[in-house]
């Protein structure tokens, strides 16, 4: 009885953390469809208030996308083969840089958004072109593509596979495209998927580097909460939850695949 | 398998090394031009200001910047400790029991998961702004609208949303490792429940409440864009940081603060990484 | 490809010793010389040396300076692995996961630009050659142990490398399988006919398959010598030991004849020490009468092993002695009996401190 009780209450606990997390998010996707908010659902279901934020913000959405699949290029080009360098490297050297590498993810980023204004901002082509948030995301992204890769790497003795294809007369060059990038598929694709999602949900360091003509989508939330009504900002908030959540539903299915193997 | 007697750098190839000092070249000439040679100008930057060095040291001298920093330690603590608690006793349920719908909620539970603060900001206006739900049914329970999201109560809350969903996974995988053979032990022992939970379980869970809770302390102290949708008149450090930056122009000011939380928040998470042994991070 | 297929390459080691960066002396200076076609073992326990051998002359690891590796006369000891033209069958196989058969087994021959049509006729040939008929198209990970031990043979051999090196490659594999395999290596080993180096800590294995075996303890070669050579006239108690079950009796020599406290053993030879260690292997003692025997000794216990009967014999030496009689001896503990062992049977060794 006493077992049924500790149940129910725990149980009903957890309802209430999950609705306090819920709600919010279902309000804004009722909100962004709805003729009106405070009328609530009777007063009509409408794509109007979408339309608007299409008009508004196309830019901020298009420039969301384009940055997060240009950080997942230079990530992939810069992030993979550093993670095989420093997999096969070991040693302590290998574990400094890699200290280093992660550093980016200790520190808040609007730390290093100042850092990189400070440094760069007197550059004012770059400064004003979507290259500087570019590399801003580059920076904060990178530990997580070559902790994704490197965690493959130690999972399935590379190194001895690449002796193996050394032994049969391959060149390091060939080796890395016939036998170790095809290996770490895994690790590419889950890093790759994380680039993504980070970089298009990233605030800190985006708020501080961008200006009126380099606005991404966060940034574009950021000034519809400040300024617009509230269906257009839910209905923006909703097209970002549409963007974002099929990200995360692939993270996490993929994660459970990898654990499961 | 016999197992093989695996060196750091024993079995390496020899011509290979070139190949592999250039793997790494184009990530770290990245790193170098665009983390480190900047971190290296901002921490100079931040003893530019009138009082030179001593400008580092402001955080902890200046009774209002100190005042900041005491709120942001507060807040971050507070919310921290409150997550754990949460995050233990709904982890524990989840993990321990199977139910139909359990998926559907641990699903609930942990989408906000990678939300960026701005969009956590506006949950919380959602539910405590002026139009918020819970200003809503308080008015009609008691005539007063209960306003709180543009306050640090909103910001508190604000932390607690986006903590939540990360501290939750964790333990839950906590609890998957535990050895359930402990716990017998100690019923067989005569421990009641309660004392199970005290003497053999928390325990257990220790590291896991460490480097989940640095995680979430060091996000907290962080973090930006949550405060910055509720408002820009709360007093915590990177509100502190931008409007040193852009509304009092003072470089030097918030190159030296943003400096000093850096180091702050890196400490907390080596910490955290020094009883978890995995890399971490702190994002939001 | 210079070395003739079907007789590989003759390999000279000389002072090749291998010191780590941490300062392990995994090799001591060694120097051997192999001939063209001949399948050489290394034998040893774990950390011996055998490995970094083996991987010094497949070219993974650099020897010590003043170390020199050579294939046929010339000098390879700077030339990377890619270059040197040699088979390589790991202890994990290193089979790439991304690649059915064929292909890891034509892998080598793609990268030596072989066309398509050719290849693909050479993959054949070996498929059939291994056994492994049937499997072409199947991924790594749908292949038992020993399908996937034939399909790393396969791929070094593809390329009709000069040598072949073999780095335990039954290791990983349960004692039937390797047994049975043990065969068929040794087969095609010998079909192939090309040099071949092989690493092992299985003395079975040792001896079917190895034309020299070189023994090796802690980083040094023990003792080189042909199977039979090793087995019955072992340099050292290390080798001794580990090359078969061995009886070790230490006694004091009178005129021809070791004293032991169960009687006399004449011994061959004409040493004149005045102690001796030596050796004696348990299927060279004979069961016999205890009357009239010069040596006896009281049976403490028979085990039937399959094949023989294993006896534990004390009193004769001051250890019990270990004796493998045939299944037609009769022998209860507790009984007294008399051992019978040729002289020639019995090894000296050097004395060792």
């Amino acid at each position: 009885m006493r077992d049924r009780l500790i149940f129910t209450g725990q149980l009903v606990f957890t309802l209430l953390v999950a609705a306090f997390l819920v709600v919010p998010a279902a309000l804004s996707i009722m909100a962004g469809v709805t003729v009106n908010y405070f009328r609530g659902i009777q007063s009509g279901v409408t794509l109007q208030w979408v339309a608007q934020v299409w008009e508004l913000y196309a830019d901020t959405i298009l420039l969301s996308f384009l940055i997060a699949f240009a950080t997942l290029g230079v990530t992939l080009a810069a992030g993979v083969p550093a993670a095989f360098a420093l997999h096969v490297q070991g040693g302590r050297l290998s574990r400094v840089v890699e200290e280093i590498i992660t550093l980016p993810l200790a520190i808040p980023g609007l730390a290093i958004a100042l850092a990189l204004l400070s440094t760069y901002g007197g550059f004012s082509d770059f400064r004003r072109s979507w290259l500087f948030i570019l590399v801003g995301h580059v920076v904060f992204t990178m530990p997580f593509m070559v902790r994704s890769v490197m965690a493959v790497f130690s999972t399935l003795d590379i190194r001895t596979l690449d002796e193996g294809a050394a032994s049969l007369g391959a060149s390091p060059w060939r080796r890395f495209r016939d036998v170790i990038v095809p290996n770490a598929v895994p690790g590419i694709l889950a890093g790759s998927l994380m680039v993504v999602t980070l970089s298009l949900g990233e605030f800190n360091l985006t708020w501080m580097l961008h200006t009126p003509l380099t606005k991404t989508l966060p940034i574009g939330l950021a000034d519809s909460y400040a300024s617009m009504r509230l269906e257009v900002a839910s209905a923006y908030t909703l097209i970002f939850f549409v963007m974002i959540i099929p990200l995360l539903v692939a993270m996490q299915i993929f994660a459970d695949k990898e654990r499961a193997r | 398998m016999v197992p093989r007697r695996k060196g750091q750098g024993h079995h390496r190839l020899m011509p290979h090394r070139t190949f592999v000092w250039l793997c790494l070249l184009p990530l770290a000439a990245v790193t170098a031009a665009f983390f480190l040679l900047p971190m290296a100008r901002l921490v100079v930057t931040g003893a530019e200001g009138p009082r030179g060095l001593a400008g580092y040291l402001a955080i902890l001298v200046e009774p209002r910047y100190r005042a900041t920093l005491n709120n942001t330690v507060l807040l971050a603590a507070a919310s921290t400790l409150v997550t754990l608690i949460v995050a233990t006793i709904a982890g524990m349920f989840l993990q321990r029991h199977r139910f139909p719908g359990r998926a559907v909620l641990i699903a609930m539970l942990t989408f906000p998961l990678a939300f960026p603060g701005v969009v956590v900001g506006f949950m919380i206006i959602l539910l405590a702004g002026r139009q918020g739900l819970i200003g809503d049914v308080s008015n009609r329970l008691f005539g007063e609208k209960f306003v709180f999201a543009y306050s640090i109560y909103g910001l508190f809350l604000g932390y607690l949303y986006f903590s939540i969903p990360r501290v939750i996974l964790t333990i839950m995988a906590a609890v998957q490792k535990l050895d359930k053979g402990l716990e017998e032990a100690a019923r067989s022992l005569g421990a009641s429940p309660w004392a199970v939970q005290r003497d053999v379980v928390l325990p257990a869970l220790a590291p896991a409440f460490v480097a989940s809770g640095a995680i979430a302390f060091a996000t907290a102290m962080g973090a930006f864009g949550t405060a910055f949708t509720l408002a820009t008149n709360i007093d915590v450090l990177p509100m502190l940081i931008y409007t040193e930056f852009t509304l009092a122009a003072n470089f030097a000011t918030s190159a030296a603060l943003s400096v000093g939380l850096g180091i702050i928040t890196w400490f907390i998470l080596a910490l955290a990484r020094s009883f978890s042994g995995s890399a971490v991070a702190a994002a939001g | 490809m210079n070395a003739a297929a079907g007789h590989g390459a003759s390999v000279r080691i000389e002072n090749c010793g291998k010191t780590f960066a941490d300062g392990t002396h995994a090799l001591e200076p060694a120097s051997l010389d192999i001939a063209r076609g001949e399948t050489l073992v290394l034998l040893g326990p774990s950390g011996c040396g055998k490995t970094t051998m083996l991987r010094i002359i497949a070219g993974l690891e650099l020897p010590d300076a003043g170390g020199k590796v050579l294939f046929d006369g010339k000098d390879m000891t700077s030339v990377p692995i890619e270059r040197r033209n040699v088979g390589m069958v790991f202890q994990s196989y290193a089979l790439f996961p991304n690649m059915s058969v064929v292909e890891n087994i034509g892998y080598g021959l793609k990268i030596r630009g072989v066309p398509r049509q050719e290849r693909a006729a050479r993959v054949a040939e070996l498929v059939a050659l291994t056994n492994i008929t049937g499997l072409e198209n199947r991924r790594i990970d749908q292949l038992s142990g020993g399908q996937r031990q034939r399909v790393a043979l396969a791929r070094a051999v593809a390329i009709r490398p000069g040598i072949l090196l073999l780095d335990e490659p039954l290791t990983a594999l349960d004692a039937a399988l390797r047994e049975r395999l043990r065969g068929e290596l040794n087969r095609l080993l010998r079909t192939l006919g090309i040099t071949a180096i092989y690493v092992t800590h299985d003395q079975a294995e040792a001896m079917e398959l190895g034309d020299r075996v070189v023994v090796m303890c802690k980083g040094a070669i023990a003792q080189i010598g042909s199977p039979r050579e090793i087995y019955f006239t072992p340099r050292t108690r290390f080798v001794a030991e580990f090359v078969g079950a061995a009886n070790i009796i230490e006694g004091p020599l009178d005129k021809g004849y070791l004293v032991l406290p169960g009687g006399r053993q004449p011994i061959g030879g004409d040493a004149t020490q005045p102690t001796a260690v030596a050796m004696i292997r348990p299927e060279t003692i004979a069961i016999v009468d205890a009357a009239g025997a010069s040596l006896s000794g009281m049976i403490d216990s028979v085990s039937f092993i399959g094949d023989r009967q294993r006896m534990v014999v004390s009193g004769a030496s001051d250890k019990p002695i270990t004796v493998d009689a045939p299944n037609t001896v009769e022998a209860e503990p507790g009984e007294r009996v008399g051992l019978l062992i040729a002289p020639d049977s019995v090894r000296l060794l050097p004395q060792e401190n």
